[in-house]
């Protein structure tokens, strides 16, 4: 046993600047949030317009959608990821590229890369999950819209939508959660986000398993803070008389 | 772009998909033993069991794959030479195949619980009418019928974790993609790997699910 505990690590310097390794996580923290919430944006946006999409009466349409989900659910993130950095850059115009290249910092292209892919990734499930509410609806909310004189697009936006985002909050939440841990990849790319640092502060501190156990609080309190958050706003905004209200 | 360097680099991803299905493999034969004792012990009606399954779950579900493969790759080899005393070296392909059994657990866990609540009540009353043990109930009644159910499942889950597997790129472990990531990159051509790698997963992975819709339709009653 020759492992030196020591937990007040996290105060001391890191020798680089004046930081101490607490200000590392909570740079790390910041990235994460940041990849998170951006990609999030995309997914949720993209995400419905295709879930829209693969419910709409049109086969084309339909299909569009339902292609994209199978690529973009069928190749492994860290692969799209990779696609995102280094390959689609290069097909990019001549201009774009050298702006890509070398005008922006490298975290910026990183960080642009990490958000592009998680938010076509995640929208790939969020699509899914916006069908399977749209789907779970009965069909004579779409009857009694139409024999009311609705357009298709006053139909999804007036009545299917807002009824099916309620049902779906559960499925939703788990994938906001799961954007936040896939924005991990972005370590591999280098950007320094709370993985990646937590693994520099475990390499320059030798204090691994404070370092990690760090780590692993962040990532659980963040896990459960919004978990508590989902389950208030799917309890606010419940669709009356419906089995699924009132949680499992 | 010029494909014509992939040719010859094919024995060397063929080697890295082997890597990959090892490490798949493992992680489902390992991952679904411990996730069925975890969903033993959070059936169990005693409290401390289930409370400990159910904290080892929501632990392993709310950090990232990442995490923990690195965590166990830095971590292993200290963990060992603290129980046994002695350096032992393993390498990054045993910490990675422990970390992927320990995460998956997690997750196998869930569909296994889920699956035995499924069964219905009267087969674990007649099981009990008949005289049988608990261990005897569940391995000869209530388990064989909660897998079959849970089969699509467990199939779907395994289709995930072939994916991500790929993570190991992360502790320099040559799987499928690391292998075509170098291949690629001694000839200059990472784009042209890079895309091959991609169109090699999907087509396993979109081939794999759809046998597994295929025997949903199938094993519905």
């Amino acid at each position: 046993m020759n492992y030196n505990w020591d937990w007040g690590v996290f105060f001391k310097s890191t020798g680089v600047g004046s930081e101490t390794y607490l200000d590392w996580y909570i740079t790390g923290l910041g990235w994460t949030i940041a990849i998170a919430v951006a990609a999030w944006i995309i997914a949720l946006l993209l995400g419905s317009v295709l879930g829209v999409m693969r419910t709409v009466p049109n086969r084309i349409v339909s299909s569009i959608a339902a292609i994209y989900v199978e690529i973009f659910r069928n190749v492994p993130l860290l692969v799209q990821l990779f696609i995102w950095y280094f390959l689609v850059p290069d097909l990019l115009p001549e201009n774009l590229q050298e702006w890509y290249k070398q005008d922006l910092n490298p975290t910026t292209s990183a960080f642009l890369s990490v958000v592009v892919c998680l938010g076509l990734f995640t929208a790939a499930r969020v699509c899914e999950q916006v069908r399977t509410g749209i789907q779970a609806l009965p069909v004579g909310q779409e009857s009694a819209a139409r024999a009311m004189g609705f357009k298709l697009p006053q139909i999804y936006w007036n009545v299917l939508l807002p009824q099916a985002y309620r049902i779906i909050i559960p499925p939703l939440t788990s994938e906001f959660l799961n954007v936040f841990k896939n924005s991990s990849v972005a370590s591999l790319i280098g950007l320094m986000e709370l993985l990646a640092q937590t693994k520099q502060t475990a390499e320059f501190s030798a204090n691994l398993f404070e370092a990690f156990t760090l780590a692993t609080l962040i990532y659980f309190t963040l896990n459960m803070s919004l978990m508590l958050l989902m389950r208030l706003v799917e309890k606010k905004v419940a669709v009356p008389g419906l089995i699924s209200v009132g949680g499992k | 772009m010029d494909f014509s360097g992939v040719i010859p680099a094919i024995p060397g991803m063929w080697n890295g998909m082997l890597m990959t299905l090892q490490l798949m493999v493992m992680g489902i034969v390992g991952g679904i033993i411990i996730g069925t004792i975890l969903a033993l012990m959070r059936l169990s009606s005693n409290k401390l069991a289930s409370r400990l399954a159910g904290a080892y779950v929501n632990y392993f579900r709310s950090i990232p794959l990442l995490l923990v493969i690195t965590w166990f790759y830095l971590a292993v080899p200290f963990v060992l030479r603290w129980i046994t005393g002695e350096d032992t070296p393993i390498g990054a392909f045993t910490s990675c195949v422990v970390a992927f059994m320990m995460f998956e657990a997690a997750y196998f866990c869930e569909i296994v619980r889920a699956g035995v609540q499924s069964i219905s009540r009267g087969q674990m009353g007649a099981a009990q009418a008949l005289g049988m043990t608990y261990g005897q109930m569940m391995r000869l009644i209530i388990l064989p019928q909660a897998f079959r159910k849970m089969t699509p499942l467990l199939l779907q889950q395994s289709i995930i974790l072939f994916q991500d597997t790929s993570l190991v790129y992360t502790v320099g472990l040559v799987d499928f993609l690391n292998s075509a990531r170098s291949s690629g990159d001694i000839i200059g051509r990472s784009n042209e790997f890079l895309i091959v790698a991609g169109l090699v997963y999907f087509t396993i992975s979109f081939a794999a699910s759809r046998l597994v819709k295929f025997m949903q339709k199938r094993l519905a009653v």
